[in-house]
């Protein structure tokens, strides 16, 4: 085991006493229950202000181009051409080679550049090249990396290699954040999650996150309240802050207004920021304009008001 | 990391209410007694309030003698045609009230939560539902009961059931004894309590909508005095009594001698049992769930928390954070997740036990919240450093107030859990499978949940040991209550 990175060389005594467990009839009964809040008026707007602010504006397919990324961090950058009080998305996530695209883009905006890496998104490929990809993506400019964990080790036992990994690539991230995405639909459980969420905080994520977006399910309501059980723990333990990005299968506002609930209501205020909250998704900010639109006039505007990218 | 973008200083929920324009509530009402609406014989009434404003609902009528002996009369008339009608029959009536319950589910889940001060979201999504469900499972047994207790196959009705209801589940209650009463063949007479009557009156317009023969279902609202009258009447075959261990040994010295059957669902004090290898996040919701459910107003409560002490600091830590998230107010708001106490009264008793643990030296905890000046309220509150000799470790208090106590090993776990005069519940929350079965032999209880607490099926037995009372509600067994079960061939009945 390589020493811990920085931020995490806990004494003993602090750190987690055990990995400890999930009981998923009762972590689901708690996410149903959060899900049930009924944001109305004010508090809805501040949701829907906060879901934009928070959110991961996305787009990871094999035909991207430069003009379709260039499109996407315009939108990113002022959601609402009508309404310049909505406020920019926090970042842009891209595939490597999108990169210097989206960082010409974003120049002096304040929205950041996000671009997967580690052979995204299956994560199978030798630590090496996973490595190496990350270093050109920090090297082009991406202010934050969004690594997959080698599913395959984690599933046989080799949580060492997971964590090994981790550890090497936040080496190279330099000052860009890490999000580790677990792939929480292929682990098999919550316990697993809340393993691979422990794993990689103590390797040094700065973010844990759910999904690719690319495996059969992605994120869901009680598994992000399974991770940020996890870095609840680990706050507890440490008074490190670890991030959550849920990702994958957010698609409207009701939802995003959910995960914004129980993050509030599992690790409180701190967490509602961009620094420490981030919606991974490609098709939900277009929802969440309509519905602020709708707040704030008292009513639906067609689709055709809101910009596609 | 340090901050670049700050979080928002506060996010407080709009208020969400539900309304009230769903449900109509009549200034006054009289009796349901066969069929009809009847005035009480004394003329005398009395106020319901919501226990979350204190202000009037409506005016209730206090049945007497006379009114209690009519609705008897008037059951013992329905007797003889309901339980001659084929089981598949009886089945439709009952079938009928489910969907109504369904139907007018919006309806009964206000008018509960205005009535009793419980969250509306609980009244919604529990009592509601799972009264339904109750109607709807019973309906499935009345035309099996032949075949429900081998060497049993002719079982028949007793004859007029009188039940005592509670004011904590008033409408779940009454469909845990009206339905399997119905199913059976049986008549009723049904006394809901004095500070909860409004569903039971909704009831019976789903009674009438329902098409039920007249005076198979009466109801005759009052006090105690109505209640002890019912329990008195020479008419009545059968009691069924849910409520305070006080009141039920008067009813059982009541009815002793009468040759009347008596089943009793009364007090408890239940342990919800935390040991070191339990998902503790999880824990912390069941002990939450346990104890702040309904504001503690539930027989089964998990009042009690017994927890391991390798790992008693971390769960309280963690019990307290979630406690200071629960939010105490208006039931009809659906972001409530604590109501109204039921009344003055009830919150008088809470105080009071509230205070003696104090007196007697126990460290209380409660989060800070505010709570609305009018109406009856009591913050989420815990008490640590509890010995089980205090007051607030062997009496039920039936309310928000939790009492932890520590131990060390499953053999102290069960030995403090079952330290009481009462054996309805437990909860065991650990992930070893083997001691979950092991515990759940040892406990003394009605219901022994794992991993879970106060989960409510209809097809599920639910009832006590010891003061907590005895028969059984709920699945097969809840239908022995309510029927003669001679040996094959010594009875001659045909229901």
């Amino acid at each position: 085991m390589p020493a811990l990175p920085g931020g995490f060389e806990l004494p003993a005594s602090l750190r987690l006493t055990r990995v400890g467990s999930v009981d998923a009839v009762a972590l689901e009964a708690r996410a149903a229950d959060l899900a049930g809040r009924s944001i109305k008026k004010e508090s809805k707007l501040l949701a829907l202000d906060l879901a934009i602010r928070c959110m991961d504006l996305t787009t990871l397919e094999g035909a991207d181009t430069p003009g379709k990324v260039t499109a996407l961090c315009t939108k990113a950058i002022r959601p609402d051409a009508q309404d310049a009080s909505v406020p920019s998305c926090a970042a842009v996530c891209v595939y490597p080679n999108l990169v210097p695209t989206a960082v010409a883009r974003l120049r002096g905006s304040g929205v950041k550049v996000a671009s997967v890496a580690t052979a995204f998104p299956s994560g199978q490929s030798p630590t090496a090249i996973k490595v190496r990809e990350v270093e050109e993506v920090v090297a082009m400019g991406a202010d934050e990396v969004d690594m997959v964990i080698d599913r395959g080790a984690f599933l046989s036992g080799r949580y060492g290699k997971v964590y090994d990994e981790i550890v090497a690539v936040k080496e190279v991230c330099g000052a860009a954040h890490l999000k580790v995405i677990l792939e929480t639909a292929e682990l098999g459980g919550y316990d697993a999650i809340r393993r691979a969420s422990l794993l990689a905080m103590a390797a040094g994520a700065d973010f844990i996150k759910t999904s690719t977006g690319k495996a059969a399910a992605s994120a869901t309501l009680p598994i992000q309240l399974c991770m940020l059980e996890a870095i609840r723990d680990v706050h507890d333990a440490t008074g490190r802050r670890v991030g959550m990005k849920a990702a994958g299968g957010i698609r409207t506002a009701k939802q995003a207004v959910q995960y914004l609930v129980q993050v509030h209501e599992t690790l409180g205020l701190a967490w509602l920021t961009p620094d420490l909250y981030r919606l991974g998704a490609s098709s939900l900010l277009n929802d969440v304009l309509m519905q602020l639109h709708t707040q704030r006039t008292g009513r639906y505007q067609s689709l055709d008001y809101f910009t596609n990218d | 990391m340090t901050d670049i973008v700050p979080a928002p200083a506060a996010w407080e929920y709009a208020p969400a209410p539900e309304s009230r324009a769903v449900v109509t509530i009549a200034p006054a009402y009289g009796l349901y007694i066969g069929g009809e609406w009847v005035e009480p014989a004394a003329g005398e009434r009395f106020a319901t309030i919501s226990p979350a404003s204190e202000e009037q609902l409506a005016e209730i009528a206090q049945g007497g003698e006379e009114d209690v002996d009519r609705a008897v009369r008037a059951a013992r008339a329905a007797f003889p045609g309901w339980a001659a009608l084929p089981g598949a029959e009886r089945a439709k009536y009952l079938f009928r009230i489910a969907r109504l319950l369904q139907e007018r589910a919006r309806e009964f889940a206000v008018l509960e939560s205005l009535d009793g001060g419980k969250p509306i979201k609980e009244s919604r999504d529990v009592d509601v539902p799972l009264a339904a469900a109750h109607f709807f499972y019973y309906a499935g047994w009345a035309d099996k009961l032949e075949y429900a207790f081998p060497g049993r196959p002719q079982p028949r009705p007793l004859g007029v059931a009188g039940q005592i209801i509670p004011w904590n589940f008033p409408l779940l209650m009454l469909a845990w004894k009206v339905a399997p009463a119905l199913a059976t063949g049986n008549t009723v007479v049904l006394k809901p309590a004095e500070s909860t009557p409004l569903t039971a009156l909704l009831f019976c317009d789903v009674l009438r909508q329902a098409g039920l023969p007249a005076g198979v279902v009466n109801v005759v609202t009052g006090d105690g005095r109505t209640g002890a009258a019912l329990v008195a009447h020479p008419g009545v075959d059968k009691i069924a009594f849910t409520g305070s261990t006080e009141v039920g040994k008067s009813i059982q010295r009541a009815v002793a001698g009468s040759g009347k059957r008596l089943t009793l669902e009364l007090g408890g004090k239940g342990a919800n049992i935390v040991f070191d290898d339990a998902a503790l996040d999880q824990a912390v919701e069941g002990i939450v769930t346990g104890i702040t459910f309904n504001q503690g107003h539930v027989c089964c409560a998990g009042s009690r928390l017994l927890v391991q002490e390798s790992v008693a600091e971390q769960l309280i830590a963690k019990l307290r954070r979630r406690m200071e998230k629960l939010r105490v107010g208006d039931p009809l708001d659906k972001n409530t997740d604590i109501g109204a106490i039921n009344s003055a009264e009830q919150l008088a008793r809470i105080e009071e036990l509230v205070q003696s643990g104090r007196d007697e030296g126990a460290t209380i905890w409660q989060p800070a919240c505010r709570l609305p000046e009018k109406g009856f309220w009591y913050p989420p509150t815990v008490f640590t450093e509890v010995a089980q000799s205090h007051r607030i470790a062997q009496e039920e208090i039936f309310g928000p107030v939790l009492s932890v106590l520590t131990f060390r090993t499953p053999d102290e776990a069960v030995e403090k859990a079952n330290n009481t005069p009462y054996g309805l519940s437990a909860g065991v929350w650990t992930e070893k499978g083997s001691r979950i079965l092991w515990m759940a032999q040892r406990l003394r209880a009605g219901v022994v949940w794992a991993n879970t607490y106060n989960r409510f099926d209809p097809t599920s037995p639910f009832g006590g040991y010891k003061e907590s009372g005895y028969g059984r509600e709920g699945g097969r067994h809840g239908l022995a209550a309510y029927l003669s079960l001679e040996e094959a061939g010594v009875g001659g009945g045909e229901a």
